[in-house]
């Protein structure tokens, strides 16, 4: 090895603390690029892979009763592949043990074969037999939750008649990785379940043979979706067909892609601020250590070493630095990654997992880490360059003290002599000083960033849960049901104390070239159970006689305001297209729904009054005898429970949130840490000398600690209030990113989460302080005075 | 041998005293001396800030080949100057520099750099020993990128770093001066640290050097007692040379102390 090589190893153990502290940061950096490249192209490959080999379809819609030789019409429209026409049903579900009645999608699949779409994964027991109409294959999260294995058998009510059905199998689809129950926002495996039976036993059921409800189509690679959905609708509108939608809004699918989309932002943003707080420390340490062989530089010149080989060796170094960075954070990463993806094999259900993170992950991180480093390395190396070897022989030319403005201030006179030089040195340094407050800012901002989560998602279930959804279930009726007598039926069941009608009706909207695909949810205009609840105020809008009230971001998806006029074309009944004025508009978080009055939107539709949906206010004590009831009444085809979703939400997302938040915390204290300990370690570089002479001089261990210690406790304190704003604006910017039309991030920060940030920052530092603070206590006088600098 | 064939370093050299000028040699017995390097007119300004300083006033230098020159005077008198011009270390605000047939004077960086990889070794008053580096990793620092070196251990046994004597890392920085076989070694007050037993050593290593390997040789000192070993003392006073001496018998070092 070459001796130059030689004096960096050892300069590298020498300032092995620093080095780390630096390496640290960047694998923290490293980490989490790696940690989001590998899960993304994991879950983007083990997608696709499952969507290939199970031919997920591209296009699905449904209608009301559509006769078989409609679908060999949408076969033969071009563009289409194959179309799967199935039936599928809601039906509520009886399991043993299980007091809540669950729901269940029912889906057919031809008794023999695999369906030529969305084809089952067998996963337990074997395919039905044709001639068991009572034998169904179960998807395996909801066997697993409740232990159902082949050859069990739970009740069903479907289509108002009392079934026992038979598990031959339980399964997984790729049109369920994502399996929501109606009305859910998050996955509650106990309480929604997809059953597939055999084709001739729904048909019988549904009284559906010789028809479809419900499509599946693959498409022709290249084949634009949007100009088959539009021959699709027209083709299923007579037989009361229903918004065909694309792969794209299919909605497991959407949570996927959604996922991704999510997994983006995270590869780009977080690593983006630890590897620019990396090149900084990378500057710091390096200029530092320059400026401390400023005459070895100049004897390497004097011996006739280039210009170019000296900044190499010192570029050397930080890459070095950078190496163990990479090393350290790709393993880490991998390590998250794979866990991540584990976590999102569970959560999403998939039969397989591809994790196998290619190089590129890798080669990704380690050349934007090489390159941050060397973007921080260039500044500190040119002045390498520029250093004429006579000059650098020399004692570098004093800072030019000048009687700072402090001298004069009056606070100066309150300050002691110490305090006084540790506040001289920040201002003298000004530039520097900045950046360490920076560095230190950044972490705390990425700690209120990660805490903050947990406020937001708080404060959405306590919006979407509490406030605007004042029932206790929602029970959702097989088909159309006339509205008073339905809601006095549901008033009388036991413990009900309030019943009210509800129906949604899919809608699209319209103006001018705008358009949006949703639903009008039609609400009695005294709603008490299902107000139109405004966020932003926290007040209730009316319900108005006639008109519609929109959420803001539908009316700025449409461009429009209250007074304004949206044309509306219905997917039910008659199916009128008519022009509606908006009468109101409300904030919301979730989806972008339209409310409507109740007997306006029946007499819209030129319907008599009649519901889909009975909102029940419930006296908890009553429960099992309302559940065993429901379990029985023929009409219900889903029954939304809300504390069994609330409950669900915070289990599917309490363990994750945790693991984030520790993830991020982690990296983020490493990130204080680093900041904290190099600007320390800096100063006590610089000012060794100083600082012995004091000791000579008297002072104690303790104040010449404080001296150098308050410098960075002050630039630490500057930076809590800089890092919480900047936390702020970085939740604002990840809430922004992730906007979707399906929810929107609120932007929560509860004071007790910038408090948390503050004191895990603080606690980083303090360690990082004490690591110096017991260097300082073993500064060898003698050494340190003799020392020619 | 890449070397030039040089005068004996044995051979006593004559000059013609002279108070002003340092570059005329008489050749005595019709022995020739060459020049190694020549220096005319050099005056050097440093600016800083507002203050200006003048530390060369024009001044003529020649060294010869396999000579020891010795420059005396008192700190501040422009010697270091001269020396970190002489071995391009530092560029003359106006006159030349000449080694041998190259004029060095407007020689880019580059140029500098490989005359002084290539012909220059420097010892300077501290040593400036790279500390994480041993002795011989020191000397190798200069053999790994010289074109002809020696051995890094012979260039330390060269020092006398066999024995140890004291004076050591001095030693160890003269031996990685002459490592790479430079025609020229400028030692800046290579005794100014030591006391008068171990500068000698030092010296002896350098006069070693100078004998052995033919080094043309200057010496920096405000030291009196070292002119004594050199073929010529050069007085500098003031950025200027004030007086040329020559030694009619170099003193060996062991002689000296102060």
């Amino acid at each position: 090895m070459r001796a130059l090589d030689r004096k960096l190893l050892r300069e590298l153990w020498r300032l092995r603390g620093q080095a780390l502290a630096v390496a640290i940061v960047m694998a923290s950096g490293v980490a989490v690029l790696v940690m989001s490249l590998s899960t993304l192209e994991a879950l983007q490959a083990t997608t696709a892979a499952y969507y290939e080999r199970n031919r997920f379809a591209d296009v699905f819609a449904s209608a009301v009763r559509a006769p078989l030789r409609v679908a060999d019409r949408i076969a033969a429209l071009p563009g289409v592949q194959t179309v799967d026409a199935r039936i599928a049903e809601y039906a509520t579900l009886d399991i043993e043990g299980f007091a809540e009645p669950a729901i269940g999608r029912l889906t057919s699949i031809p008794e023999r074969t695999q369906p030529a779409l969305n084809r089952l994964v067998l996963r337990s027991g074997r395919w039905i037999e044709p001639n068991s109409p009572d034998e169904v294959l179960v998807s395996e999260p909801f066997a697993q939750a409740h232990h159902l294995v082949p050859g069990d058998r739970f009740g069903a009510l479907i289509n108002g008649h009392r079934r026992t059905l038979t598990v031959a199998g339980t399964a997984l689809s790729p049109e369920f990785v994502y399996a929501l129950g109606p009305g859910a926002l998050m996955p509650d495996d106990k309480r929604f379940g997809v059953i597939w039976m055999g084709r001739k036993a729904l048909e019988s059921a549904y009284d559906l043979t010789g028809a479809f409800n419900n499509v599946a189509v693959a498409l022709l690679r290249g084949t634009d979706p949007d100009v088959v959905i539009g021959e699709i609708d027209r083709l299923l509108e007579p037989y009361g067909g229903v918004n065909a939608i694309a792969r794209a809004d299919q909605l497991s699918n959407w949570f996927v892609m959604n996922e991704i989309e999510q997994l983006k932002t995270m590869s780009t943003v977080l690593p983006a601020i630890f590897l620019s707080v990396a090149a900084f420390l990378t500057y710091m340490v390096l200029t530092r250590l320059i400026a401390t062989e400023r005459s070895e530089i100049g004897l390497l010149k004097a011996f006739g070493y280039r210009n170019w080989q000296v900044a190499w060796h010192y570029t050397k170094f930080v890459l070095a630095i950078a190496l163990v960075g990479i090393a350290l954070g790709s393993v880490l990463g991998a390590l998250f990654g794979l866990h991540n993806t584990r976590q999102y094999a569970a959560f999403f259900r998939f039969p397989l997992l591809i994790y196998r993170p290619s190089p590129v992950a890798f080669l990704t991180a380690a050349a934007v880490s090489v390159a941050v480093t060397l973007g921080g390395a260039l500044a500190a190396v040119r002045r390498v360059v520029a250093l004429p070897p006579a000059e650098a022989m020399l004692a570098p030319t004093p800072v030019a003290f000048r009687r700072s403005r402090l001298a004069t201030l009056s606070i100066a006179r309150w300050l002691d002599q110490p305090t006084r030089i540790a506040v001289r040195q920040i201002i003298r340094w000004p530039v520097r000083s900045a950046f360490t407050s920076l560095g230190i800012a950044l972490a705390v901002s990425l700690l209120v960033m990660g805490l903050q989560w947990q406020d937001s998602i708080a404060w959405m279930a306590e919006k979407y849960f509490y406030d605007s959804q004042r029932q206790s279930m929602m029970i959702g009726l097989a088909e159309r049901q006339a509205m008073m007598p339905t809601v006095e039926a549901f008033r009388h069941l036991p413990g009900v104390l309030t019943a009210e009608p509800m129906r949604i009706v899919g809608a699209d909207f319209s103006v001018g070239t705008r358009k949006h695909r949703g639903a009008i949810t039609g609400v009695p205009q005294n709603t008490m159970l299902q107000p139109i609840y405004d966020d932003a105020s926290g007040r209730e809008v009316r319900v108005p006689p006639g008109g519609l009230v929109l959420s803001t971001r539908l009316a700025e998806k449409l461009g429009v305001a209250v007074g304004d006029r949206v044309r509306v074309d219905v997917h039910e009944g008659r199916r009128p297209s008519v022009s509606l004025p908006v009468a109101g508009l409300f904030e919301t978080l979730i989806a972008m729904p339209a409310y409507m009055d109740l007997g306006a939107l029946n007499r819209l539709l030129k319907e008599r009054p009649s519901a889909r949906y009975v909102n029940l206010l419930v006296d908890p004590r009553a429960e099992p005898a309302l559940f065993a009831k429901l379990k029985s009444l023929p009409k219900v085809s889903a029954i939304m429970v809300k504390q069994a979703a609330v409950d669900s939400f915070y289990d599917t997302i309490g363990d994750q949130i945790l693991i984030y938040i520790g993830i991020f915390s982690g990296f983020a204290a490493a990130l204080g840490f680093g900041v904290a300990y190099n600007s320390a370690r800096i100063a006590l570089s610089e000012r060794g000398r100083e600082l012995a002479t004091l000791r000579v001089l008297g002072f104690r261990r303790g104040e010449i600690s404080y001296i150098l210690l308050a410098q960075v406790a002050l630039l630490i304190v500057a930076a809590l209030p800089v890092g919480c704003l900047i936390g702020r604006g970085l939740t604002m910017f990840i809430a922004r990113s992730l906007d979707s039309e399906l929810y929107r991030l609120p932007q929560v920060i509860e004071p007790s989460t910038y408090g948390w940030a503050i004191v895990l920052t603080l606690l980083a530092t303090t360690v990082s302080a004490a690591l110096v603070r017991r260097r300082i206590d073993r500064l060898d006088l003698i050494r340190v005075l003799k020392t020619r600098e | 041998m890449r070397r030039p064939a040089k005068a004996g370093a044995k051979d006593r050299m004559s000059y013609r005293e002279s108070s002003e000028v340092a570059r005329e040699p008489v050749a005595s017995g019709g022995t020739e001396y060459r020049e190694t390097l020549v220096a005319r007119g050099l005056t050097k300004i440093y600016r800083t800030g507002d203050v200006e300083v003048q530390a060369l006033r024009g001044v003529d230098f020649v060294l010869y080949e396999g000579e020891l020159a010795v420059l005396l005077g008192p700190s501040g008198s422009g010697k270091s100057t001269l020396l970190n011009i002489l071995g391009g270390l530092d560029i003359p605000t106006a006159g030349d520099v000449r080694f041998r047939d190259h004029v060095l004077t407007g020689a880019g960086d580059n140029e500098l750099t490989v005359f002084r990889r290539e012909h220059v070794g420097f010892v300077f008053q501290f040593y400036n020993l790279i500390p994480s580096l041993t002795a011989r990793e020191n000397v190798s620092l200069v053999t790994e990128i010289a074109p002809n070196p020696l051995d890094p251990a012979d260039a330390l046994a060269l020092v006398g770093l066999a024995e140890r004597l004291g004076g050591e890392q001095q030693r160890v920085a003269i031996a990685r001066a002459i490592a790479k076989q430079p025609e020229i070694l400028l030692c800046d007050e290579p005794t100014g640290a030591l006391d008068s037993k171990t500068g000698v050593l030092v010296l002896e290593a350098i006069a070693r050097v100078n004998r052995e390997l033919g080094t043309s040789t200057a010496l920096i000192t405000h030291n009196r007692t070292v002119a004594g070993m050199a073929d010529r003392v050069i007085h500098i006073a003031d950025g200027l040379i004030a007086a040329v001496e020559r030694n009619e018998r170099r003193i060996e070092p062991r002689a000296l102390s102060w």
